[in-house]
């Protein structure tokens, strides 16, 4: 016996799987009891059988650098899935159908008569310093209204048991395609568990997609031409962008594929010649998109695509623009931004949140600095963060000097401590802490939440840094129905 | 299709193509050189001459010493007609392509390139030359055959066999005129060894079973240069290479100016008398022929790959 529940330690800590040492969550006892019976010699065959698995779909994983060979990106895969019960799933999926429903009524409010600042509930001078607000957007009706049709939004458990959102990814979330990835490799590997377990699908991802960007065709066409829009082979996301096009048989194109004519319209330059082009599902920044309203340097862009999206006579998912919901400062009055718009209590929770913008929550940060997380507005991926209380004392005094200077560009959380669930590590099994990044696709008329989500697990000891970067590797998400159990 | 993809799929099978012709072009000439004999052999240089590379070769090198030379045409990456700068642009392309093309495909392009820069010194010399430019040639040929029993027949592969043969028939007209250079009058001393050296033409292109079976002739130079440019039913012959590309246009949309101009190339080569075509005329005809497909190559670029409205 390899694993050994018993000794597996959770103290301290919330994890995904076990309770208490040797005492499995209920919707993971299967799971613990099967992976229990494995011999070291199994293990070891499951995991070559992975990753020989990833090795061959990896091939499309890969990414190359342009002066030689590949470099191999697959991310490292952990085969022991992580358990969400489908009772709390369920909750978090109506939470997060609430959360982005909102977020959607706010940035056409912001694009329109700002009834929110002029009501008073969100400041107007936040909206002045967004980076992420364009004001070529102002007056716009995408179809439906919608601008953020698909979003990733990163989820966190504390050591108390509650989920929290971390982060909104409003622009161009990338993962749900390890996510659809890790569940072939596990079906390759465990056939057995899925025969004997009730494991929810995501296969249908690809084709909600299709659906969801069909319905914002602006031409009533039996089969609108939907096209995936990268920014080329180089793009570290290139593997995700050609695996959706192909898995929902879009043509995947270049900004240089695309030409808006005369009309208005934007043409896949095709060499029966030109052909409309209704939806495009771009994965290219706004500020790439098109050289005549935003950057002009841009190559990845086509110009004159706002002209069209303006007309009418295009769709584009997501709506530039779609990033000023996204930014931390934002994210803060999420909670405030549902009440407004929806009349409810939100259903699922921001991370305690002090925004530096407000006199008292400024006050309360500057006093507890040294336990407190501290972010800036608009970078991500952990780029100019304090941690308290991991800082130097000169740190803190260097951060409250920024705090004190523009305090709209900051808010404080306190540190948590992120959920684990049992990763192996040779053939043991340890704790490691880890995400979860759910997808959500908002159309004109259906909001549809992907079966659990991309588990991003931090495979060094104690860190809970997930980014693939630095360290990062995933997990099988599995919502299991727990009726009866 | 994507006009970008049609013109990536084009330009692989172009440079892969041009690897292996490349290959066969040395192996020829690497074989006359140890037929004839060594007084009055031209060397190295008609070959440079032949692709059109003189220019470009000389910025780099002075004289046309043979390693020199196998040098530059097996690994100058500067040069467009190299075999190792053939294979990396034929993979550029095939990497953008990688949805489209079987990945078989795509694993052997990527190997071979691999296997041809490892052991790129073994071609330099005489000793190793034989198996790296069979190497790239069974190489290059695996890759067709892959390519022709797994990828979808449609508009891409088109494209695929187009740039193909139009290499092809490009080269062929090539190695022709690798005979035609020495061949000239100063180099009379060369005459009795002609049918030796169209053997070997043959030889290079694998045509020389071929050749047997069709003609029923023995070797000899008008039924040889009738064999290569107008044989029909010969896969490295110029006018079979011709209604390849014309059986691709068939399926393309406004194909009229690209079909017009591929007829007029076919009827000049079907028109050709080999009794005229003595060594310096045949070196202005084989010019002829390939500006001939210069032209089918800017109007199916034209045609297919450039949009006004883009430009």
């Amino acid at each position: 016996m390899a694993i050994r529940w018993g000794s597996y330690k959770v103290r301290g800590l919330y994890d995904e799987l076990i309770r208490v040492a040797g005492k499995p969550r209920p919707a993971a006892a299967a799971l613990c009891q099967y992976l229990r019976n494995l011999s070291d010699r199994e293990i070891e065959e499951y995991k070559a059988a992975a990753e020989m698995a990833i090795h061959l779909m990896g091939v499309t994983f890969t990414v190359y650098s342009e002066e030689e060979g590949s470099i191999d990106r697959a991310w490292p895969f952990d085969i022991i899935p992580r358990i969400i019960p489908k009772s709390e799933w369920m909750q978090i999926e109506n939470g997060l159908k609430q959360r982005v429903l909102a977020l959607n009524r706010f940035i056409d409010d912001l694009y329109h008569e700002q009834q929110i600042i002029g009501d008073g509930v969100f400041p107007g001078s936040l909206l002045k310093n967004s980076v992420n607000f364009r004001k070529q957007c102002i007056g716009i009706d995408p179809p439906g209204r919608i601008w953020a049709h698909i979003c990733g939004s990163d989820l966190v458990r504390d050591k108390d048991g509650a989920m929290y959102v971390l982060e909104d990814n409003l622009r161009v979330p990338s993962g749900v395609s390890y996510m659809l990835e890790n569940r072939l490799v596990m079906k390759r590997v465990f056939t057995d568990l899925f025969e004997n377990q009730n494991i929810l699908p995501v296969d249908d991802y690809p084709s909600q997609l299709y659906d969801m960007l069909a319905a914002l065709s602006p031409r009533a066409v039996e089969k609108p031409e939907i096209v995936v829009l990268t920014p080329g082979i180089y793009n570290s996301a290139y593997f995700e962008h050609a695996y959706l096009a192909q898995q929902m048989g879009a043509e995947l194109v270049e900004g240089r594929d695309l030409v808006v004519d005369k009309d208005n319209c934007v043409y896949m330059l095709t060499v029966e010649g030109l052909s409309r082009v209704d939806v495009i599902y771009r994965r290219v920044d706004d500020m790439f998109l098109d050289p005549e309203v935003f950057n002009p340097e841009s190559a990845l862009g086509v110009a004159g695509l706002m002209r069209a999206w303006k007309a009418g006579n295009v769709a584009l998912a997501n709506a530039p623009g779609s990033g000023v919901a996204d930014d931390k400062v934002v994210y803060s009055f999420v909670p405030e931004i549902i009440r407004y718009y929806l009349n409810e209590e939100p259903q699922i929770g921001n991370v305690p949140t002090w925004k530096c913008v407000n006199k008292e929550d400024r006050e309360y940060v500057l006093e507890h600095i040294a336990e407190l997380v501290i972010k800036p507005a608009n970078e991500s991926g952990g780029y100019g963060m304090l941690i308290g209380p991991q800082a130097t004392q000169k740190e803190r005094e260097h951060f409250k000097k920024l705090i004190r200077k523009d305090p709209r560009n900051y808010i404080g959380q306190p540190l948590l401590t992120l959920s684990t669930a049992p990763t192996l590590v040779g053939n043991r099994v340890e704790p490691r802490h880890l995400d979860l990044r759910p997808f959500i696709l908002t159309g004109p008329d259906s909001v549809q939440v992907t079966t659990g989500g991309l588990t991003r697990v931090a495979l060094r000891k104690g860190s809970t840094v997930v980014n693939s970067s630095q360290g990062g590797g995933s997990k099988d998400t599995w919502i299991v129905d727990d009726e009866g159990l | 299709m994507l006009s970008r993809v049609a013109e990536n799929i084009y330009w692989m099978a172009r440079y892969i193509e041009r690897a292996e012709n490349t290959a066969r072009l040395i192996m020829v000439n690497t074989n006359l050189l140890l037929d004839l004999p060594k007084a009055g052999q031209l060397g190295w240089q008609p070959i440079i001459e032949i692709l059109g590379c003189e220019a470009h070769y000389l910025e780099s090198n002075q004289d046309y010493d043979e390693r020199t030379v196998l040098k530059y045409l097996i690994s100058d990456t500067s040069s467009a007609n190299s075999i190792y700068h053939s294979l990396q642009l034929a993979r550029e392309n095939a990497r953008t392509i990688r949805d489209i093309i079987p990945r078989e495909a795509w694993e052997r392009i990527n190997g071979l390139y691999n296997t041809a820069k490892a052991t790129v010194q073994s071609g330099y010399g005489r000793k190793g030359r034989f198996d790296y430019m069979q190497n790239i040639i069974l190489g290059a040929q695996t890759i067709t055959g892959l390519l022709a029993g797994t990828m979808l027949h449609d508009m891409g592969y088109d494209f695929l066999k187009m740039g193909r043969n139009l290499e092809r028939a490009d080269m062929t007209t090539r190695i022709i005129d690798v005979r035609s250079a020495d061949l000239l009058p100063e180099h009379e001393m060369m005459t009795p060894f002609e049918n030796i050296q169209w053997m070997s033409v043959l030889k290079s292109l694998s045509g020389y079973q071929m050749y047997r079976r069709t003609m029923q002739e023995r070797v000899n130079r008008p039924f040889v240069l009738k064999f290569l440019l107008k044989e029909k039913k010969f896969p490295r012959a110029f006018f079979h290479a011709l209604l390849e590309v014309k059986d691709c246009l068939k399926h393309l949309p406004r194909n009229e100016e690209a079909i017009e101009l591929l007829n007029d190339v076919g009827k000049k080569v079907l028109r050709a008398d080999q009794a005229i075509l003595q060594q310096e005329e045949l070196h202005r005809f084989i010019d002829e022929l390939q500006l001939g497909l210069a032209d089918i190559h800017k109007v199916i670029s034209k045609t297919y790959f450039r949009h006004p409205v883009a430009e």
